[in-house]
């Protein structure tokens, strides 16, 4: 191996096999953190539908299911990207990696602009959580509890779809400065589960929150 | 002895503020652990000294209820998230997770810096309400009181810990990774010691229980804010389940502080009874039982708290099953005693306090987990001496314990081997006169959390204000003779103890890198006696 080819290998690591399995591995972990931390959201969720199920459907019916349907195929278009940029940086094709990022970037970034109009929309309504919170009818309460579960779950979503964003632009950055290459590509590889980890979970999200009462 | 000063090792390497707050030296980054924590737990024990002078006397004499409150709570916060959790963990396994495994550095050296700077962030935020007034719903926050009756600071407190978390989440992740990937050659995962295998269970529950720790004070601090209602009865929300999320982590965090323990323990008897450890396999699968069953006995602090019989008996269930593979480690440690050549050292004697208050701590515990005892000494100081034998005689003797063992590690000096001594017999002293009565105080009635109590109960309080003071002292005497020996102690070979494992097979203090070549481990651990030429 030539100096060139190991230069990204830090001093502790013996091979740059080792770092780059390091770096993956310690992703996924960390990926496991995240599940768990989504995963008391999604406790609090399943408690308060089972115990409100007519409140939390009345109140689905106020999301918009064609933005989040349209979201929806936004996120699963740029996983497709994603994974196609990381393809790209194993091939060491760097025109075709920034464009892919880029792309990504671009369906992030109108999954982004759609949730923040949604946002407005609901804020119109009335249907924010707190001290401005209007909701007609019986199930005003529990219709809270749903929409302080929308907001908590799709914003903590949405903070990590700006995290992503910020990500895919230092990788953008980092392939133009010609960074990688078909033997050291791991900052794409990791990014990219990052970003499908995150996809996967709005593909939970919305049924979860868009589809109440939705069958039959 | 002065050329032993020409020799670069991690302290001498470079010199400056800056070389320390930049570092990404695993061990350097131990040390500021090391420092950091200790003001923690200096400030922790201030409020425990004013919660046992007010508990002198029957009245409240001293501070009134609203003070007394804050005390306590500031006293659990501190101890807990800001002292015990990262305790042996950030210190010593930062120091000494690459070491024991042969490698140079852990996998991810700046993301370790980066869980110093997020521990002292969150421990600003802390001090800060700890500035401000402090906090007053106990360390466990229980809603609704916590999110729309208390007037205290539970904002700040609740930013403090929120942001502690990641730093637990990154130190976790990374002795994980480094533990799967960074061996030495022949380090295969049944020759990794104990120590490692107790970090490697701990840094489990770190990972997989902290997250639900900062989402559920999360939804407290938005609650609070926002006036929501997720745990809020008056609108539908439910308390409960404040509690179940927020004891899914904090039953396993006592396993955060109690584990790593366990491993220096297993460190330490092996040493100084000059043996192989009793059932090796046992004690390091038995890390791993504890850390998983640890998941899946939180409902045992809810007897109370309207939980279904059912759920309560599986709890309970449960709960006594963690007892087995904590009997399995005490058993073990005892036959590895057993016809060894036992010598009582500082280390060993804190090791062994450890074996004794722990098995009392796990015992008692077995009795709070029965149902029907439960109700009864339910929120009393029998549950508040049980959880100090657990945390403070077991994870804090261990604590002790790693510091004497591996003081002449990290410094290369040794401190006064009688004064240590001293300490640790003050200590255990100490302790057991602070904290036993108050099983007997328990379970006549006296209820937690309160600045007055009926006269009856003022002996026994007596006793324990003044086992504090013994307890106290031996905690101040290490401070003094452990810093002398930074300067003054004399030096440290490699090997002072004639310990087996890597990290004594290298110079103390060691150099940067660790080693001057990567070891190549070619035996079991604790391939005790080790011959002279070996302990050089
Ligand atoms: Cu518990």
């Amino acid at each position: 191996m030539t100096t060139e080819s190991t230069a990204h290998v830090a001093h502790h690591f013996d091979t740059a096999e080792q770092q780059q399995k390091a770096a993956t591995f310690g992703m996924w972990v960390f990926l496991i953190t995240e599940i768990m931390m989504f995963g008391g959201l999604f406790t609090a969720y399943i408690v308060y539908r089972w115990m409100y199920p007519d409140a939390f459907a009345e109140a689905s019916h106020h999301l918009d299911t064609q933005l989040g349907a349209l979201n929806t195929a936004v996120l699963l278009a740029s996983s497709l990207t994603m994974a196609l940029a990381v393809r790209a940086s194993q091939l060491g094709e760097k025109k075709q990696l920034i464009r892919r990022l880029l792309l990504t970037i671009a369906l992030g970034s109108v999954f982004l602009g759609v949730k923040a109009y949604e946002y407005a929309h609901k804020f119109e309504e009335g249907l924010v959580p707190g001290a401005f919170f209007r909701f007609d009818g019986p199930h005003a309460h529990h219709a809270e509890l749903f929409f302080s579960l929308y907001f908590g779950m799709t914003g903590l979503h949405a903070v990590h779809m700006i995290i992503g964003v910020g990500i895919l632009g230092t990788l953008t950055w980092m392939a133009a400065r010609n960074r990688f290459s078909p033997a050291y590509y791991t900052p794409v590889e990791i990014g990219g589960l990052y970003w499908h980890f995150v996809d996967l979970v709005w593909i939970y999200l919305f049924p979860l929150l868009y589809l109440l009462g939705r069958h039959g | 002895m002065e050329a032993a000063d020409t020799r670069e090792h991690y302290l001498n390497a470079d010199y400056g503020v800056k070389s320390w707050l930049l570092t990404t030296d695993h061990k350097r980054i131990g040390l500021l652990y090391l420092i950091s924590i200790t003001l923690m737990f200096l400030l922790g024990s201030m409020f425990a000294v004013l919660i046992r002078l007010e508990l002198l006397t029957p009245g409240g004499d001293l501070v009134q209820a609203d003070t007394y409150n804050r005390l306590f709570t500031m006293h659990g916060i501190v101890m807990i998230f800001f002292f015990l959790v990262p305790s042996i963990p950030a210190v010593f396994g930062n120091f000494l997770v690459p070491i024991m495994i042969g490698a140079r550095d852990l996998a991810f050296p700046r993301l370790n810096l980066l869980s110093w700077y997020v521990f002292m962030v969150g421990a600003a935020f802390t001090l800060w309400a700890v500035i401000t007034g402090g906090v007053d719903t106990g360390w466990t926050f229980y809603t609704p009181y916590s999110t729309t009756a208390s007037h205290s600071q539970v904002l700040w407190t609740a930013i403090g810990i929120f942001i502690t978390g990641f730093s637990s989440i990154l130190t976790g992740l990374n002795f994980i990774v480094t533990i799967h990937r960074m061996r030495a050659p022949g380090m295969t995962w049944m020759r990794l010691p104990l120590f490692i295998w107790a970090q490697y269970a701990t840094s489990l529950i770190m990972v997989l229980g902290t997250p639900v720790l900062a989402i559920t004070v999360f939804m407290l601090f938005l609650e609070r804010v926002l006036g929501l209602g997720i745990f809020d009865p008056a609108l539908g929300g439910d308390p409960i389940l404040f509690q179940h999320l927020f004891w899914f982590y904090s039953h396993p965090a006592v396993y955060i502080m109690v584990l790593p323990s366990m491993g220096v323990v297993s460190e330490v008897i092996t040493c100084f009874a000059r043996k192989q450890i009793y059932g090796y396999k046992f004690v390091a699968i038995s890390s791993l039982a504890i850390a998983l069953l640890g998941f899946l006995v939180w409902g045992h602090h809810m007897f109370t708290s309207t939980q279904s019989v059912y759920t309560a008996l599986v709890f309970s269930v449960l709960s006594f099953a963690v007892a087995i593979p904590s009997a399995v480690k005490v058993f073990n440690w005892t036959a590895t005693l057993y016809k060894g050549a036992v010598t009582f050292e500082a280390p060993m004697l804190f090791a062994m306090g450890f074996i004794g208050l722990f098995t009392i701590g796990g015992l008692t515990g077995l009795f709070l987990a029965s149902l029907g005892l439960d109700v009864h000494v339910h929120d009393t100081y029998f549950v508040v001496a049980h959880f100090h034998y657990i945390m403070v005689g077991g994870a804090l003797m261990g604590y002790l314990g790693a510091v004497h063992f591996w003081w002449p590690k990290l410094f290369g000096r040794m401190y006064s081997e009688w004064a240590a001594r001293v300490a640790a017999v003050l200590v255990f002293l100490g302790f057991n006169l602070t904290f036993f009565p108050q099983f007997v105080l328990g379970y006549l009635g006296m209820p937690r959390r309160y600045h007055v109590y009926p006269e009856e109960f003022q002996v026994l309080n007596v006793m324990s204000t003044l086992g504090a003071s013994i307890l106290g002292l031996g905690y101040m005497i290490p401070l003094v003779y452990l810093t002398w020996s930074l300067s003054r102690g004399p030096r440290a070979g490699a090997n002072p103890w004639h310990a087996a494992g890597l990290e004594w097979t290298t110079p103390s203090p060691p150099p940067t890198e660790n080693f001057e070549t990567v070891p190549v481990v070619t035996e079991e651990p604790y391939s005790y006696p080790i011959s002279e030429a070996e302990a050089v």
